[in-house]
């Protein structure tokens, strides 16, 4: 059915005559956006065209707009340019076609590129202080939920509250625990491999007791907390928002600070204290594996030097800081997930901005911590 | 028998599709002819829209045989080289929303035509206008749109590429009733001037009268009456009589004299 689209010209004097024919159709487009460029020399040196399209066996939009562009180079240049020959069926199409495009919309002004740059600098500024007027906003949101729950302890909800510590807390052990114990391992392995070479193996032992306890194990576990359960949340209330089930919520009268976010913090700020600990406890066993198998250390040795190296405090460093951070991850993912807009882009972008930054946060927070504890003593 | 064969755009028989146990088709046989606009009608849930997502390959199907424009639809490449020929507008729209209203309606062209960057964008100001939009509206992202624009840049989309059949699923639902008359307006003039087969589900009675050629109802898995809107009327099925005689379908009896 389909036909190779041909286009024939023939001058005679100032006349120019085409005569389009087979299938000027979409399937056929390259062709035919060559075939009408090549006639363009042509067509301006003719006074006038005739278009004739008997010849023409399908056209759709594509070929009747090309054809429509030809006859408007000759008609916008003063020269004549007829159309015959049109088929009955193909009327209305070339009628339609003759009405697009009449109008050029104004190109967007182009912007000075240092008046740009210096435009995005003031944007990013401002947003960086929105940042942190939402962060301070949803703090204060919670406070006030906080209240509430110690005015009317029954509102708190528990269904909610033992459901998402389920989710951030229960289903998060096993990998928190493989990772850990990983992490553990591999500190073993590099502290092993170097300090022998001063002889100083057994103080393997010390290091991967005060870095796991004090540091990594809570910071690790908080990174994957972040990553794991702050994008679950902010994707959950994003989507939530573009659905308009948060404005559902609040026109029935209640605070989705306290009905969605609150729950979901709280059980944040008691799964994450816990899961460090399970952490540290994995990360040392990894490491004493490692130093038994690796460096030869029993684990009797291990953990009598364990005791001597480490203290409570050591441990109490590392737990006291969990809460603060699972904070910082929960209000992070919440605000976060508020702000999404109305396309699935927005879901996306919310969601990487809330694990980046309550990662970037966690660290912060850490460093704060870390000169606290130095000028307190711990 | 050739000729019979030709003259029908999509043709479904002995169709059945389910979930697990649940028989949602049963057995169904369409046609629809070249260059009418059918509208099907059907309870919520009553399987309309999974019919129209099995016809278009959507859904796998238990038993039966669908035609598109004469070549069989599975689920294979076949299937995907057929999609050139058809243009869906959702319900929702299902505009990219990453991409600029312009780029949404060239998208199909960029991947399935090689054309110059210039052409594209005329074809895509050309397509914008022909669904009743402003050149200006092409730089818009989808989240800016209105309801009623959302369906026209699907319809648009839906346009790209010049495809002998639409599948519209409930066009005018959401709109109010001025912009739902437009767009059924909008509808049988592009189906004129583009000489398209419009597969349309809806529930608006007021598209089903004016712009529908040929009205079919779907009821238990089936299709239940199928004609011209005054022969639907005129049907004795208990599900048709209840739909097109109910309280909200007086406005469209002849007025007793």
């Amino acid at each position: 059915m389909a036909t190779a689209p041909l286009l024939t010209a023939t001058s005679s004097g100032d006349a120019l005559e085409l005569r389009p024919a087979g299938s000027w159709t979409a399937s056929n487009a390259t062709t035919l956006e060559r075939l009408s460029n090549d006639i363009v020399p042509q067509l301006d040196r003719a006074a006038a065209i005739k278009l004739d399209m008997a010849g023409v066996r399908e056209l759709d939009t594509l070929g009747a707009w090309l054809l429509e562009k030809l006859s408007r180079r000759a008609t916008s240049a003063g020269h004549r340019a007829d159309i015959v020959g049109i088929a009955d069926n193909y009327v209305g199409l070339i009628d339609e076609v003759r009405q697009v495009n009449r109008r050029t919309p104004a190109p967007a002004p182009a912007r000075n590129p240092v008046v740009a740059k210096l435009d995005d600098i003031g944007r990013a500024t401002i947003d960086a202080r929105e940042d942190v007027a939402a962060f301070l906003q949803m703090l204060g949101a919670l406070c006030i939920a906080i209240l509430g729950i110690l005015r009317r302890p029954r509102s708190l909800r528990l269904t909610s509250l033992t459901y998402q510590l389920y989710r951030v807390g229960w289903q998060a052990i096993p990998i928190v625990v493989l990772i850990t114990f990983l992490i553990g391992a591999i500190i073993a392995q590099q502290g092993i491999f170097h300090f022998r070479k001063f002889g100083a193996d057994s103080y393997v032992v010390d290091m991967v007791g005060i870095l796991v306890l004090r540091e990594l194990g809570v910071l690790i576990v908080a990174i994957m907390v972040a990553g794991r359960s702050g994008s679950a949340y902010t994707a959950e209330l994003g989507s939530m928002k573009m659905r308009e089930e948060i404005d559902a919520l609040s026109t029935m009268g209640l605070d989705p600070v306290e009905v969605l976010m609150l729950p979901r913090i709280l059980a944040l700020i008691c799964a994450l204290p816990i899961l460090s600990f399970i952490g540290a406890m994995a990360a040392l066993y990894g490491g004493g594996l490692v130093a038994w198998f690796y460096g030869g250390m029993g684990p009797a040795i291990f953990l009598a030097r364990l005791h001597e190296a480490v203290s409570v405090t050591h441990f109490e460093v590392g737990i006291i800081k969990a809460p603060f951070m699972a904070l910082v991850i929960g209000i992070v993912a919440c605000s976060e997930g508020l702000r999404v807009k109305g396309s699935a882009e927005s879901l996306g972008k919310q969601t990487t901005t809330s694990v980046v930054k309550s990662i970037f946060l966690v660290i912060v927070l850490d460093g704060l911590f870390a000169v606290f504890f130095a000028s307190i003593g711990m | 028998m050739q000729e019979a064969a030709e003259s029908f755009a999509i043709r479904v028989r002995d169709l059945v599709v389910g979930f697990r146990r649940h028989v949602v088709i049963d057995h169904l046989a369409l046609d629809v002819r070249r260059g009418e606009i059918l509208g099907l009608v059907g309870a919520s849930g009553g399987g309309k829209s999974v019919l129209m997502r099995t016809i278009i390959g959507l859904i796998p199907r238990q038993g039966g045989e669908i035609e598109v424009m004469g070549s069989p639809i599975n689920h294979d490449r076949a299937t995907r080289a057929a999609a050139g020929r058809w243009g869906i507008l959702f319900q929702q729209g299902a505009l990219f929303s990453s991409l600029t209203v312009r780029q949404n309606i060239q998208f199909p062209l960029r991947e399935n035509l090689e054309l110059s960057d210039a052409l594209m964008d005329e074809i895509a100001t050309a397509k914008l206008e022909m669904v009743g939009l402003k050149a200006e509206d092409g730089d818009k992202f989808p989240s800016e749109l209105s309801g009623g624009m959302t369906k026209r840049v699907a319809l648009a989309r839906a346009l790209a590429l010049d495809p002998a059949i639409v599948f519209l699923d409930e066009p005018t639902s959401g709109l109010d009733p001025i912009a739902a008359g437009d767009f059924d307006a909008l509808i049988k003039t592009l189906q004129k001037t583009l000489g398209l087969t419009v597969f349309m589900v809806t529930h608006d009675l007021a598209s089903l009268n004016t712009v529908c050629d040929r009205v079919a109802a779907l009821a238990d898995g089936k299709i239940v009456a199928i004609g011209p809107m005054r022969e639907l009327l005129q049907s004795e099925h208990p599900w048709v009589r209840a739909y097109f005689h109910g309280k909200r379908s007086q406005m469209l009896q002849p007025k007793a004299s």
